[in-house]
């Protein structure tokens, strides 16, 4: 939701950040080399499928790509957790 | 630029750092009771947090013209000890009329445990009982989302709750959304890998507007900058955000939040 708080314009943005996004996925993609360097993890590790989530929503076209990884990176909210709790 | 720290853990701090604060203009900070990085061993060593709190502090902070407020509780991580959570939370009481209580805090959850929610539950009758705001401390990483979603379940199966005294705090932005629209100030804390960089608060500041919103440093004993609404600051000069914007996120909201407490004075620099 894009709001008139918001000054820069998409130009102004990349003017002001390119190269720091540009440093972020340079980070990342190091983080990733790294990581298969050294043989990926387990299979059945978790952790893998969450990154990969997280990659994906980074290279999807869909907006709020900040919320949609946080949730990825969430656990599940289950409703009746208060009777399961006996609260 | 004059700001209010909201949330910072000064007994975790030196005394050069209150200096460097006010030297970067903090005016005032709220200071909610924490985890010591150990569980103590009884409710007389909270008594005694208490007195650092409401005695010790804000003459420390007073020396360099920093008014400093506080906010008691036994925290989530050791209310997982329901017994000695609840001696603490018998204790409270007589601190409360002390000029620089605002309320309790940091109550919330941290695992998101059943003992966690009760003593959570019990804290929120205390204020309640004692028409205390409340600043709610919401767990890290995973936990997040599902602990933010049953604190708001929590404080919204009690009637007796002013959502507009309640500050909901470490949102980010799988949660601000539910916070804001649930009636409640919503707290961004900038923080080192686990919590919120200043740039991402700002995208939050310009994606829901600065509505009962607020940001901290939360600075405690771990890694974590002191100086961190500074840092938003000048992010937000660096796009081009109006002053009075600024101001409202880092000055206004605070006072407006903290004014709404019985024992809140405060008198602006001329």
């Amino acid at each position: 939701m894009m709001t008139a708080t918001s000054t820069a314009s998409g130009n102004k943005v990349l003017d002001r950040e390119f190269f720091e996004i540009r440093h972020t996925i340079l980070a990342l993609a190091a983080s990733l080399d790294r990581l298969e360097r050294a043989g990926g993890g387990s299979d059945d590790d978790r952790r893998r499928r969450l990154l990969r989530e997280g990659l994906d929503v980074l290279g999807s076209d869909a907006p709020n790509k900040a919320e949609r990884v946080q949730l990825a990176f969430s656990r599940e909210y289950d409703p009746a957790w208060r009777s399961k709790f006996g609260l | 630029m004059e700001y209010i720290d909201p949330h910072i853990h000064m007994v975790s701090r030196t005394t050069d750092d209150y200096e460097t604060l006010a030297k970067m203009g903090c005016v005032a900070m709220s200071e909610p009771a924490f985890w010591a990085g150990f569980d103590r061993g009884s409710a007389e060593c909270f008594r005694d947090y208490f007195r650092q709190l409401t005695e010790f502090e804000p003459k420390r902070a007073a020396q360099f013209g920093i008014r400093h407020y506080t906010w008691l509780c036994i925290n989530a991580k050791e209310a997982e000890n329901v017994g000695l959570s609840r001696e603490v939370i018998a204790l409270i009481p007589e601190f409360l009329d002390h000029p620089n209580v605002l309320g309790i805090g940091e109550i919330g959850l941290n695992k998101n445990t059943p003992n966690e929610s009760t003593i959570f539950l019990e804290h929120v009758d205390l204020a309640v009982r004692h028409r205390q705001q409340m600043l709610i401390h919401t767990p890290h990483l995973e936990d997040k989302y599902q602990g933010t979603r049953m604190i708001v379940d929590m404080l919204a199966g009690d009637s007796r709750v002013e959502r507009g005294r309640v500050l909901i705090d470490h949102v980010e932005e799988h949660t601000i959304r539910l916070v804001r629209e649930s009636g409640f100030w919503a707290g961004m804390t900038l923080y080192p890998v686990t919590k919120c960089t200043p740039q991402r608060a700002v995208d939050m500041i310009e994606m829901f507007g600065p509505e009962r919103l607020m940001v901290n440093s939360a600075g405690d004993w771990g890694p974590s900058k002191p100086t961190a609404v500074p840092d938003l600051i000048f992010e937000m000069r660096r796009r081009g955000h109006p002053e009075s914007l600024i101001r409202r996120v880092v000055y206004e909201n605070p006072l407006a939040f903290f004014a709404q407490s019985a024992n809140f004075r405060f008198t602006p620099r001329a």
